[in-house]
């Protein structure tokens, strides 16, 4: 159990590490996939199997491959350095980095106790299955922000079709048309 | 901290990687121009969030975490569409899609 959370963590943190170095976006791209699906397999430590495969399924799956189709699409360069300015706020980045990760380092070292647990352990979830268990209570008591989500992709569909649609023949035509 | 007491991790040790990864997606967020990968680095964030969100289910006994998980899921589908189209639209109006050359208001 120990030796797979250390090779998903380390596989997740290398795959993010090369995601903001690798200069090829495409590259990038995959890295983040690795990154994702060793975050699946911790999922999966995590006694949360349904979450590990949506994690799959939709973000190793569907957004990169959303990303894949843009990068491609938009036939991007490779990213090239630009002097002095560019290292600066590489320098300052990274920087900046490190004093958050000293900030978190210094609360989680923190003693600290867990509140109130509930009773939902992964041993008595086991029974029924974790994905029944996440399906009732997403349809009780999180009924009406399950039904908002829906609401959410409406707006993201429309919002995408209306974007997609600005330069359209027609569209151009009325903008011409215009004085 | 004792991060593998009886061999399982502790959430410490999970907090530790989310943390890790979302600071690692901050840096991303700073050091690069490229609003592609700006827009990645971001869906790292949520994804380091999302760790700490089902380590936290896990130590509490309590599933409300992974549902919020799957809500952040939703939400991040819903905002990489979004934002996508934004960036190949963005291309379509400067032949760029690094942050720096997109520096004027007046489109």
């Amino acid at each position: 159990m120990g030796w797979f959370f250390l090779l998903f963590a380390a596989l997740a943190i290398f795959g993010a590490l090369m995601l903001v170095v690798q200069k090829n976006p495409i590259v990038s791209a995959l890295y983040l996939v690795v990154s994702f699906a060793s975050l699946a397999g911790l999922f999966v430590l995590l006694h949360a199997p349904f979450l590990a495969a949506v994690q799959v399924i939709v973000y190793a799956g569907a957004i990169m491959v959303l990303f894949l189709f843009v990068i491609m699409l938009l036939n991007l360069r490779y990213d090239v350095d630009d002097g002095m300015a560019h290292v600066a706020r590489r320098m300052f980045g990274w920087l900046l980095g490190i004093v958050l990760f000293a900030l978190g380092w210094v609360i989680l070292r923190r003693p600290t106790a867990l509140g109130p647990t509930g009773t939902e352990s992964p041993e008595a979830v086991a029974g029924a299955g974790n994905t029944q268990v996440l399906a009732e209570r997403l349809f009780t008591d999180y009924l009406f922000p399950f039904e908002l989500t829906s609401l959410v992709l409406l707006v993201a569909i429309l919002g995408a079709v209306v974007l997609a649609m600005r330069r359209t023949a027609r569209n151009e035509e009325e903008i011409e048309e215009a004085p | 901290v004792n991060w593998f007491p009886a061999g399982e991790p502790s959430l410490e040790a999970y907090l530790l990687v989310a943390s890790i990864l979302f600071v690692i997606g901050t840096v991303g967020v700073l050091v690069r121009r490229n609003a592609l990968i700006m827009f990645m680095s971001i869906e790292l964030m949520l994804n380091a969030a999302n760790l700490a969100f089902v380590a936290f289910a896990r130590y509490l006994d309590a599933l409300d975490g992974q549902v919020f998980v799957f809500f952040v899921m939703v939400v991040a589908a819903a905002e990489v569409a979004i934002g996508l189209a934004l960036i190949v639209n963005l291309f379509r109006a400067r032949e760029t899609v690094y942050v720096d050359e997109v520096d004027t208001l007046r489109g």
